[in-house]
């Protein structure tokens, strides 16, 4: 049961040989027994979850259950979840209880979706390794030695581990994509706007989005049907006709075009993550795809202007955490300034305020042309660089992360070889492009991600595309040792 | 030395909406505290601003009002800073890219025939969201956050620094807050904070083409007040000049109660605001279809509709520039003109100005609470205009009229037996009866003293109960005493 | 380029972010090396490139102005640090 897709586990549901109850009871059951170990939730609320499951059972007995109804799920604990703590994996939220539901909630609950817990992530999302988080660092259901990557790292190490069969991520510079590759999963980041960010709390704005965490395509796609919509509250968010994600899982590839950068299978790419690579792409050339050599010149930018607008956002956004109206007050201070100052620095960790000292920096007087204005233009290079590629190829394909998990500690204290992690993931947030990361094969014993990367809005073509490939091959279905 | 005064204002109109301009929040003055702050404007985590259309319309109202540019594309930006009553830790505003530059305002300083025009140029105009607000009364040697206010909608008008006298500062001031009640988007209420002005006082050797260093005097809330905070400060500045030291650029409070002004302690340390786009917010796109389509609901301005009042109704300038105060205050004119007939504008508009102002100014009352109709107040214009009453009994029956002792001034006058007696048999008995009773007056008039034949009139009007046509009885009077 | 110490006090103090002297010598030391990988930006010409701020190259939606929001301050302060009387309180507030 716990190995099933969504579809399955749907159509069991609808077959009446489990209820979303027992189900939930299942799932419970195993978090409760392997969570301990792997850190992956930050809470877990087993009542509210049978009280959900419930509910489910009985929307189904009322004949109105969806695809999705009754089966478990879990959040990132950064999307707001009323009445449960949100804490962003921040002292600073150690103690917040929403008081609202983020629209990706309220969407999956609107599906009947039961929601078990929130997991665990970089605190506020900035990190590659989950090691950042003020509730502890996760482990990597394949080697609890390793990091499970972030910052949706407590959704990975929780669906890898078979404690819920599915989550949802956001993905600010590829924090689905790359814990997805590291965990042997299914990740989606749409297209920036097709997920709504309200109630998601901001990391960069103009770069956050949230998406699917699956095994499968078939999987991601059932959830994007879920979570995608319109929503007014967000102004950034696509007023776009509502879109079957899942139209296009049966299309073949004959005759696909798939891009394959030069510069991802360059120099710090791992021999055995480009050995497995090579070996995904020659399946979708058995499939029918063609390959074609394209070139995203300016992606050896991608990091150092990621590593100015991102923190230059996130200067921003944290600044509301002042211990005024919510969040983590010091309990000593003396005058208005030292209570500011005193609750952030106890509030925040490390990673978080070495980020908010980057984008308070190059925002100040005499920087911001030099670094902010500077960055934002190399950000058009790239998106113009994706756009010339797009003229020779439907998708573009290459590796998610350079290489496989890596030893907990091995880079936290080196945070540029940690953002480095990143190098091929965050082009795709910079230009507001959909990506993926599909499980395709092993390097030392542990799973390499092939990351997809399509055109604005062609998220059904990728996830048809990634279906089809998971269709011959078996990466998906292999499960951690030991479950 | 001879010092010249350099005044430019920062004025803060809140716009006249019922929500909030990031949140639909009510806008409402006087609510308990912190009832009408909603999620958005106490900045909880997740949550998004969506900007309010109505301010925008606003905006393009006021720019097309003062002949600025609207700018096709703006851009919000947030202003950095940390206060507790600016929740989210920034403001948004607009910075590089407002959405009206350029423009004018043309003023008149001083008093009827005496005042002179000028015209100030304006800066730009852009939209930003007003903070909440402290209050310092003690708890427990705390303040208290009232975040009702946070997230009303502003326009901030920014002139050039024109003016060279505080008087020319009220005038501009007096001219801008009737512009933007004349356009509606904007109550004026000053009390209520609703219009308020950040003045930018310098001084320099006249003559002299540099600018002296300006200090800004914060948030003035009456026309008073600015008037007696920039002669403080305009004293205070050439004081220290005098005794040979330097001004420093700061910001200051202006005290009503001492009449003086002192630097603000919370902007001694230098601000570095840290202004970027905001990513929650794309460019605001103004059409060419959306100003059409406000210019076509714009009112007649006040400038073109005095201009009419003197071109149409032979009205002097002081006469049109009175009547052109509000734009209610017009309305009210034109619609009793209509009534009355062209020809008796001028007499219309002395009843508007003299007996209407002085009664609404005694009952505290604003031109639209008159108790008295445009069309009721031409009836009366209209009847002592064709002889039926004389001017003295006009004003009787302009009182019964605002008593609602009658429907028109026709009533009145039939109920009251006011008619003007205009019969010359019935005013010469009346006559020869005063002259036949005051010898001592006759003997005095034809002493040379105009005064006693005065009082001879006053017997006649008397006797008449006031109703005898003034002019036939000057005229037989003075026939009969000559003769 | 390099921060010293100054600076990391200066953007602290911005930031509103309390540190000690150790962690301003470490973080002056770790932002180095960050800002060594940010300046690769520098070596590019982006001359007549237009910034891009937002992922998406669209207009901003408007909502109309309508009143949807209603009274929360019970839950809203339910979750606050420390109130009295329906108000946020902080240290005193100096002008």
């Amino acid at each position: 049961m716990i190995n099933l897709s969504l579809s399955e586990l749907g159509a069991a549901l609808a077959a009446g040989k489990i209820s979303s109850v027992e189900l939930t009871q299942l799932f419970l059951a195993r978090i409760a027994r392997e969570n301990p170990r792997l850190n992956a939730f930050i809470s877990v609320d087993e009542e509210r979850a049978l009280g959900a499951s419930r509910a489910a059972d009985k929307r189904r007995a009322q004949g109105n259950a969806g695809p999705l109804t009754g089966i478990p799920l879990a959040h990132k604990d950064i999307f707001c979840t009323q009445g449960w703590r949100t804490t962003c994996a921040s002292r600073m939220l150690e103690n917040f209880v929403s008081p609202y539901d983020a629209h990706v909630v309220e969407q999956l609950a609107a599906a009947g979706m039961v929601l078990v817990g929130k997991t665990n992530m970089d605190e506020f999302a900035m990190g590659s390794s989950n090691e950042t988080s003020y509730f502890g660092i996760v482990k990597n259901p394949w080697d609890d030695k390793l990091v499970p990557g972030g910052s949706s790292g407590g959704s990975a190490a929780a669906i890898a581990a078979r404690l819920v069969p599915a989550a949802t991520g956001t993905d600010t510079g590829g924090s689905i994509r790359q814990p997805a590759a590291l965990c042997g999963l299914t990740g989606l980041k749409p297209t920036y706007g097709i997920c709504s960010r309200y109630g998601m709390i901001a990391f960069a704005s103009s770069l956050d989005q949230a998406g699917p965490m699956a095994k499968s395509a078939e999987d991601c796609a059932l959830m994007l049907n879920a979570m995608a919509g319109f929503d007014t509250r967000d102004s950034t968010s696509l007023d776009r006709p509502v879109e079957n994600y899942a139209r296009l899982l049966g299309e073949p590839l004959a005759g696909l075009r798939i891009g394959l950068p030069r510069e991802y299978f360059a120099e710090g790419l791992d021999a055995g993550v480009h050995a497995a690579v090579d070996a995904a792409l020659e399946q979708f050339r058995k499939l029918g795809a063609v390959t074609v050599d394209v070139s995203l010149p300016n992606s050896g930018l991608a990091v150092p202007a990621y590593y100015v607008i991102a923190p230059a956002e996130a200067s921003s956004n944290l600044s509301r955490f002042d211990g005024v109206r919510y969040g983590h007050r010091a309990a000593e201070y003396g005058d208005l300034n030292d209570m500011y100052c005193r609750s952030r620095a106890e509030g925040f960790g490390p990673e978080v305020k070495r980020r908010i000292l980057i984008g308070t920096y190059v925002l100040s007087h005499g920087y911001y042309d030099a670094y902010y204005v500077q960055a934002q233009k190399i950000r058009r290079l790239i998106a113009d660089d994706f756009k010339a590629a797009f003229q020779h190829c439907d998708l573009i394909m290459g590796p998610t992360a350079p290489d496989v998990a890596f030893p907990l500690g091995a880079k936290s204290s080196d945070p540029v070889q940690m953002y480095l992690n990143d190098i091929y993931t965050i082009a795709a947030n910079l230009a507001g492009l959909p990506g993926m990361s599909i499980p395709c094969g092993f390097a030392r014993n542990l799973p390499v991600g092939l990351q997809i990367v399509g055109p604005w809005f062609d998220e059904a073509r990728m996830l048809g595309t990634a279906h089809q490939y998971q269709l011959h091959t078996d990466w998906h279905r292999s499960m951690p040792p030991g479950l | 030395m001879q010092w010249e005064v350099v005044i430019g204002l920062e004025t803060h109109a809140q716009l006249a909406t019922e929500s909030k301009i990031f949140s639909g929040a009510a806008t409402a003055f006087g609510a308990a505290p912190n009832v009408q702050a909603c999620g958005v404007d106490i900045a909880l985590p997740g949550v998004l601003p969506v900007l309010n259309r109505k301010a925008v319309d606003c905006a393009i109202r006021f720019g097309l009002a003062v002949g600025g540019d609207i700018a096709p594309r703006s851009v919000f930006a947030r202003k950095n800073y940390f206060y507790p009553d600016l929740p989210k830790g920034y403001q948004i505003s607009q910075y590089e890219a407002p959405v009206v530059s350029g423009g004018s305002l043309s003023i008149r300083i001083g008093q009827g025939s005496d005042a002179q025009e000028k015209t100030v140029r304006l800066t730009r105009a852009h939209l930003e969201e007003d903070a909440g607000k402290s209050l310092h009364e003690d708890f427990q040697g705390k303040s208290g956050i009232d975040l009702n206010r946070a997230g009303t909608p502003l326009l901030e008008i920014v002139s050039e620094p024109d003016m060279r006298s505080s008087a020319e500062a009220v005038a501009y001031a007096r001219a801008l807050h009737a512009l933007v009640r004349w356009i509606g988007i904007c109550d004026g209420n000053m009390q209520e904070g609703s219009f308020r002005c950040d003045a930018n006082v310098s001084v320099r050797p006249k003559g002299a083409s540099e600018f002296g260093t300006r200090r800004e005097i914060k948030n003035l809330n009456s026309f008073r007040f600015l008037q007696q905070a920039i002669d403080y400060e305009v004293q205070w500045q050439i004081g220290v000049l005098e005794d040979g030291g330097k001004i420093q650029q700061a910001t200051v409070l202006f005290n009503p109660d001492t009449g003086e002004t002192r630097a603000m302690r919370s902007k001694e340390d230098a601000h570095d605001y840290r202004y970027f786009p905001d990513p929650d917010l794309l460019p605001l796109v103004i059409a060419p279809a959306w100003k059409d389509q406000v210019q076509a609901a714009m009112p007649e301005l006040p400038d073109a509709m005095r201009e009419r009042f003197g071109r149409d109704y032979g009205l002097s300038a002081y006469d049109a520039a009175t009547l052109t105060a509000t734009l209610d205050l017009a309305r009210y004119f034109e619609s009793c003109v209509a009534a009355a007939g062209r020809e008796l504008a001028k007499p219309c508009a002395n009843w508007v100005m003299v007996d209407l102002a002085a009664r609404l100014n005694r009952a505290e009352l604003d031109i639209a609470q008159s108790p008295i109709s445009a069309v009721q107040l031409a009836g009366l214009v209209r009847r002592v205009g064709d002889g039926t009453i004389s001017n003295a009994i006009g004003k009787k029956v302009f009182d019964a009229l605002c008593n609602g002792e009658g429907a028109d001034a026709d009533a009145i006058i039939e109920a009251q037996g006011l008619r003007q007696v205009n019969d010359a048999g019935a005013i010469e008995a009346l006559v020869d009866a005063a002259i036949a009773g005051n010898p001592k007056s006759v003997e005095e008039f034809r002493a040379g003293k105009e005064k006693a034949f005065q009082a001879l009139v006053g017997q006649v009007m008397k006797a008449s109960k006031g109703k005898a046509n003034p002019q036939q009885v000057n005229e037989l009077l003075r026939k009969k005493l000559q003769g | 380029m390099s921060l010293n110490l100054e600076q990391v006090f200066r953007t602290a103090r911005l930031a509103r972010l309390a540190v000690s002297n150790a962690e301003a010598e470490r973080t002056a030391a770790q932002l180095n090396d960050i800002f060594a990988l940010i300046e690769q930006m520098q070596a590019v010409n982006t001359r007549g490139v237009e910034p891009m701020s937002h992922a998406v190259d669209l207009a901003q939606r408007l909502r109309d102005d309508q009143v949807t929001e209603t009274d929360h301050r019970a839950d809203f302060q339910a979750i606050a640090p420390e109130t009295e009387a329906g108000l946020y309180l902080v240290p005193k507030v100096i002008e």
